[in-house]
Order: C-alpha cells, then structure tokens, then sequence
C-alpha cells in the first residue's frame, strides 16, 4: 500500500508549482489561472489523502465543494480576462500597469 | 433526523436573501424594462433591512447550532449579521444615483450585493470549515464580478483581475492550510478542533505549517501587510459604489472568520499564531499611514488607511482573550460606518462625468458646500482618532487591549505611527477650508451641485453624526457589544 506521505508530497509539489506560476510568470494571465485551479487541486489531493486514511468521509465531501468552486472560480476569472482583452487587446501580465501598484 | 432538528430558522436572513435574490433576476427577465426599476430596488432595501432585524432576534438565545453543526447563532454572530445586513442597505442607498449615471444599475449588481451578503452571512454564522470557506468564497466571487462589471472601464478590468488573482491564491493558501489541520486533528468542525488542542503542541512543526498557511491566507482577504498589495489598486480602480462596498461591510464578515477560526477554532495555539499578528499589525500599521501621506487620490489614500486601520483592528487579536475581541468588535463597528460615511460623501460629489477623487476636488470644499465639508471633517477626525469622536475611543480600546496583555512595542509604534497618519487626514481638512478651488476645477461653475435627493442626504448625514452623537454613551455601546461575546467559545 502507498504510505500517506507520498500522497501529501504530490500535494506539496502541486502547490509549490501552481505558487511558483503565479509569481515568476510574467507572460500570460491563462497560465495563472491554470497555477490557479492546480492550487485548489493540491488542497483536494491533501483532504483526499488524508480522508482515507483517517476513515473519515467529511474530507471527500469537502472536495465535492472545493470542485464547484473552482469551477465558479474559473468561471468568474474567464469572464474578466474577457473583459480585459477587449479593453486593452492583450493579455500580458506586464501590460496590467495602469494602476501602480 | 427531522427537518425540525436542522433548526432552519436559524439561517432564516440568508434564506430571506437568497429568495429575494432569485426574484429580482426574475423581475428583471419578465418585466417590462420601463417598471423594473421601481420593483428591484424597494425589493431588495427591504429584504436586507428584513433580514439584518431577523438576525437580531438571535441575540438573546445563546449559543444554538443549525443544520448539524454547521451553522451557529450566537450573539456577536447575530449583531455582526445584523451590521451587514443594516450597512448593505445603507450602501445600495448611498450607490444609487451614482451607478445609475454609470449604467452599473442593473438587476445583476442588486443580485450580486444580495449574495454577496449572504456570504458574508454564512461567514459570521460559520460553526464548520466547510461553511466558512464557501461563505468565503460566495462573497469573494461576487465583489469580483461586481468590479468586472463596469466592462468600459480599462482601470477596473485590471483591478478585477488583480483582486482575483490575488484573492484566489489566498483563498487557495487558507484551503491548504486547512487540509494540514484536517490531517492533524481529523476533524473540520470548529468545536471540534477547539476541543483537540490537548493532542498537539503549539510548538508541532506540521501544526505551525497549517497555522502559518491559514494565517497568511486570513491576512491576504483582510489586506494587512505584507500582504496589502491589492487594496489601494483595488480600490482605485473600482467604479466608487463598488468601493464603498467591499471596504465597509467585508470588513465586519473579515472580523468573523479572524473570530471563528483564529480565536474560537485555533484560540488554544494561541501562542503560534500571535506573534505573527504583532508583526503583521505593526507593518500594517506603518506601512498603510506612512505610503498614504504621498497619495494625490482620496480612494488611494482611503485604501491606504484602511491597510493601517485594518493593522490597528488586529492589535485587539493578539492577547486572545474575550477582551481584546470585544475592543476589536468595537473598533470593526465603529470603523464600517465611518468608511461608509466617508464613501457616501465622494459619492454625493461625484456627477456623472466627473468622479470627484483627486484630493485636489476638495479644495474650498467649504465655500461650494459648507454641510458636506463638516460631515467630511468629522469623518477624517473620527479616521484620525481624535477625541471627541467615536474613532478616538476606538483607537483607545484596541490599544488598551494590547497594551494589557504585554505588547508594549507594538503599542508605542501604533500611537506614533497613528500621529504619522492624522497629518495626512488633517491635509483633506486643510484642503477644504483654507484652499481656494483651482481655477479649471469643473465643480465651482457647475450648475448642478446641488445633487443627492433628501433621502440619501438625510441617511448620509444621519450615518456621520452619528460618530459623534454616541460618544456620551459610547460606553453603553462597548458594553453592549462586550455582552454579545459572553457566551463566546463555550457550548
């Protein structure tokens, strides 16, 4: 049988890629909101894991519900990077400085 | 199980609010366009003020718990509750006229406060990981789309893509940060985790792993250093309605899951997470006063305040006791009516070509409207904390808080830093009375500055007196407030 922390190793890797993605990319907002969705899915690989291994089903439950919110979520995110290339035609992470933030 | 031992009525305000919800979408399909907007809007003020006076009837019922566990009705939930209801109305009156000119007043940006109330809602009533992060997530959902929806404007699609970008990776961070503490304690009930701290020390590596994931997460959704990047972008871009909601009401459901998870579900770790509180509030407080001073944009420099403001609120945190929240209970309350005073104002002098949030539109603010100017002095001195304002006495119980459960520092830097921030709030003051207008300023020669029905300036300056009319009761209000957390933390 696979131990646990195997699981919660691709868990870790998940999140530090999808981190990783959203803070060194600087080319495309699609790749964020993929670093996005693979930030949700290392929370569910964790609570997946951990739900078994406890034997208890309220983790696999809570996944049901992260699922449908990410994809709102993506939703949600789709529809303003819709909104954003029509007003700027580019969907360039270093064109996003008309505020200076 | 029965349908009578879910306690439903228990979340009777975000059912109310949900229905409503769904009516004004369905108005807004089968009525004919020139009738709606006379149905959508009554509709909704009615629902919200209904729904904030229900919740206020939990207040004397103790602790009761709904739909297994996963809700929960006590009193700081049931005022908390009450406030957002209460402050969301006051923001779609305040809002109206402005969206109206903007073409933001559809059906959508009703449905989208409605909902966004009822995730705050779930917020405060939380009793259960699940509930907290959905109510987190329904309320983060809607003030994106609510940004996004001012499709014209190329500021606002960007400040909706940066809100939710970083909003996301925060909500994603709290999430995983959850995952460790199921793992740990096996459970994702509050209560429960409440219950198991005996098992595990605060000192247990992957314990301090979750706490530091869950903490950081908190800290992005309340905008406090260093995790503040978001909120002067944020609020600089939003159309000025959509600004004025997400940095009043938010903050009272911030506050609740601070409250939940921190100090009920993690309050005996209390020692993990403090410091990090200490640290984060004193940057927040810094950072926010001293970067404010070199903003030429009021909704810039209110986003600013409110990084400080927010530092400030979480001074109350640090002790983890039933005395430090209640200072910080009052100082969230005192804190949304100021902003939404202050927001209600740049809204009254907005026309629709003209935004009104340079700081240099206030100039000789006086001569044009003397009633608004005063209501603005007020509200930048109760910003400010000085004395004769509710502000001032609630700057007092945080720091008092802090300062008795021995955080000496911190509290010598947030009184320094707090005299840093009155000169930036003290210059608006100066702008308005001493300053003549600039010559091109469009707001002397208009016509029509005489804007803002009776209502909303009625309601307006109802919401600012109101901060210095309390103060001789002021403390009956700490009291009552103090009284709603008795029978906090225990079932």
């Amino acid at each position: 049988m696979i131990p646990l922390s195997h699981y919660l190793v691709v868990g870790a890797l998940l999140f530090a890629i999808s981190v990783v993605g959203i803070f060194i990319n600087r080319k495309n907002l699609v790749i964020i909101l993929m670093a996005i969705e693979l930030l949700l899915l290392a929370a569910n690989m964790n609570f997946v894991a951990f739900s078994y291994y406890l034997g208890d089903l309220s983790g696999q439950v809570f996944v049901f519900f992260i699922l449908t919110v990410a994809a709102a979520e993506a939703a949600v995110g789709l529809a303003i990077l819709i909104v954003l290339f029509r007003t700027r035609r580019s969907i360039n992470v270093q064109d996003l400085d008309r505020l200076q933030g | 199980m029965t349908l009578a031992s879910l306690n439903l009525w228990v979340i009777a305000p975000e059912i109310l609010l949900s229905t409503v919800a769904c009516l004004v979408l369905l108005i807004d399909l089968f009525m004919p366009a020139d009738q709606r907007p006379g149905v959508g809007y009554p509709l909704t003020l009615v629902a919200l003020l209904g729904a904030g006076m229900a919740s206020l009837m939990g207040l004397d019922n103790g602790s009761i718990t709904a739909l297994n566990e996963l809700v929960i009705s006590d009193g700081v939930g049931s005022v908390l509750k009450a406030g957002t209801g209460i402050g969301a109305a006051g923001v779609l009156v305040y809002s109206q006229e402005y969206a109206r000119a903007r073409g933001l007043w559809r059906a959508e940006y009703l449905v989208l406060i409605l909902f966004a109330v009822v995730g705050m809602m779930t917020m405060i009533g939380a009793n259960h990981l699940l509930t907290l992060y959905i109510g987190l997530e329904l309320l983060a959902l809607c003030l994106y789309s609510m940004i996004g929806m001012q499709k014209d404007s190329v500021r606002a699609a960007e400040a909706a893509m940066k809100y939710f970008v970083l909003g996301a990776l925060a909500s994603g961070i709290l999430l995983y940060g959850m995952s460790l503490l199921y793992g740990l304690t096996g459970s994702l009930s509050l209560a429960e985790l409440a219950s198991s701290s005996g098992a595990l020390a605060p000192t247990n590596l992957p314990l301090l792993t979750a706490v530091v994931l869950i903490v950081a997460g908190l800290l992005f959704k309340l905008g406090v250093v260093p995790f503040h990047m978001w909120v002067p972008d944020v609020y600089d871009g939003s159309a000025t309605s959509t600004t004025l909601f997400l940095s009043s009401v938010p903050k009272l459901a911030a506050f609740a899951i601070m409250l939940r998870l921190l100090a009920y579900g993690l309050g005996d770790w209390v020692t993990a997470w403090q410091d990090m509180l200490a640290i984060a509030a004193v940057l927040s407080i810094s950072v926010g006063n001293v970067v404010a001073i070199a903003q030429t944009s009021i909704k810039r420099m209110l986003g600013y305040s409110t990084i400080s403001h927010m530092g400030f609120l979480l001074l109350g945190f640090l002790g983890g006791n039933i005395h430090g929240y209640s200072a910080s209970l009052s100082y969230v309350v005192i804190y949304t009516v100021i902003t939404l005073g202050a927001f209600g104002i740049i809204l009254l002098l907005s026309r629709p070509q003209f935004e009104s949030d340079a700081l240099n539109d206030l100039k000789g603010l006086n001569h044009r409207r003397p009633g608004l100017a005063f209501l603005m002095l007020i509200v930048m001195f109760s910003l400010a904390g000085v004395p004769p304002t509710a502000g001032f006495f609630a700057k007092l119980l945080v720091l008092q808080a802090a300062f008795e459960n021995g955080f000496v520092w911190t509290v010598i830097v947030a009184v320094v830093m707090a005299v840093v921030g009155a000169f930036y709030y003290l210059r608006v003051v100066k702008l308005m009375y001493f300053d003549l207008p600039d010559e091109d300023g469009q707001v002397v020669s208009s016509p029509e500055l005489q804007r803002g029905s009776h209502a909303v300036r009625w309601v307006l300056t109802v919401n600012v007196l109101s901060l210095v009319l309390i103060v001789p009761w002021i403390g009956n209000l700490v009291d009552w407030l103090t009284r709603t957390l008795e029978g906090f933390g225990r079932l």
